[in-house]
């Protein structure tokens, strides 16, 4: 299978995906420039995080309309695997792939720190190898990850199983010290309805070799591996 | 200059809907509070753009604004807006 990776102006976590996906899981991986109009037969598009067009305006809002989301938005309708992390989440969510927006983190800052998060759904493509209630170790490196969304909307995103992940206390409790930014109901990452667009904070790219302190990140690239080897099945 | 080609002006004001947390706006609630303000109750924050452009393109100039409002320059899950055109 091929990895995507794409470049947006001011994207900076774009090596850090391409290096997992290359030297780590050891799969086929390509960048893709905004501007280009082709995902090259990629099977996951990869959104990386950074500060597309420096967070100008709203975090994502100008990166939606690049010209490659065209084409990310027609894979993602077909069924294709998006992933968006941390910068890439808030473009999904600017782009109306993924429900909700980001507020500014309770604390108004910048926030970098390894934080856990808890498996919410394994019945995805992303966490097909992991299992309900897992606890990972992941970072978060972000100011504007406090997820919102309407009362309906959350009680949709319940009903539809569509909370991933949930921001946790390493033993797993899901209290509100455990929750770094604010978000509303613990969480950090969500899928879509159809469950091939996935939108999560913490960074997995950074966490997926022991000598960078996790590798708890490797679970979701071998997930995604995992489901297109066995012949998309979760 | 002719009066065909001068600019209309438009001024966009964006605030965060009712009930959204504005962590920015409780902030400067706070630091006021701190300050001695002891009169200020709540503080919402928000945004204004001002845009000048060619009201000829076949819309209405209101129409023309309110769509770059939908389009871009709110999301519509945090955001609300209103605005004035100064012809």
């Amino acid at each position: 299978m091929r990895f995507g990776v794409i470049i947006f102006p001011g994207s900076n976590c774009d090596y850090d995906a391409y290096m997992v996906a290359k030297n780590v899981i050891k799969r086929e991986v390509k960048f893709l420039w905004h501007q280009d109009t082709s995902l090259s037969d990629c099977d996951c598009v990869i959104l990386p995080g950074g500060f597309s067009y420096g967070d100008y305006l709203r975090t994502g809002a100008i990166a939606r309309f690049s010209s490659i989301m065209k084409k990310v938005m027609n894979f993602a309708r077909d069924g294709g695997l998006v992933v968006g992390i941390c910068n890439g989440f808030q473009i999904l969510l600017e782009a109306g792939l993924l429900p909700g927006a980001m507020l500014r983190n309770t604390s108004l800052r910048f926030i970098c720190k390894f934080v856990h998060i808890e498996v919410e759904n394994e019945n995805t493509p992303f966490t097909n190898l992991c299992h309900k209630g897992q606890v990972l170790k992941i970072p978060i490196a972000h100011t504007d990850g406090n997820y919102f969304i309407s009362e309906e909307g959350l009680n949709r995103l319940k009903q539809n199983q569509q909370i991933v992940f949930r921001y946790c206390d390493q033993f797993g409790g899901i209290t509100q010290e455990a929750n770094p930014n604010g978000s509303l109901y613990n969480i950090a990452g969500i899928c879509n309805e159809k469950r091939n667009v996935l939108g999560m904070m913490p960074h997995p790219e950074r966490a997926s070799e022991s000598i960078l302190g996790s590798e708890d990140g490797k679970h979701i690239f071998q997930s995604i591996v995992n489901f297109f080897e066995k012949g998309k099945q979760i | 200059m002719d009066k065909e080609n001068r600019l209309a002006r438009a001024t966009v004001y964006v605030k965060l809907k009712d009930g959204v947390l504005d962590p920015q706006g409780s902030t400067i609630q706070r630091a006021l509070e701190n300050m001695g303000y002891h009169g200020i109750k709540d503080v919402r924050s928000g945004k204004v753009f001002e845009i000048a452009f060619q009201s000829n393109e076949g819309k209405k100039p209101e129409e023309l604004i309110d769509e770059i409002c939908r389009k871009l320059l709110t999301n519509p899950v945090i955001e609300k807006y209103n605005f004035e055109i100064l012809k």
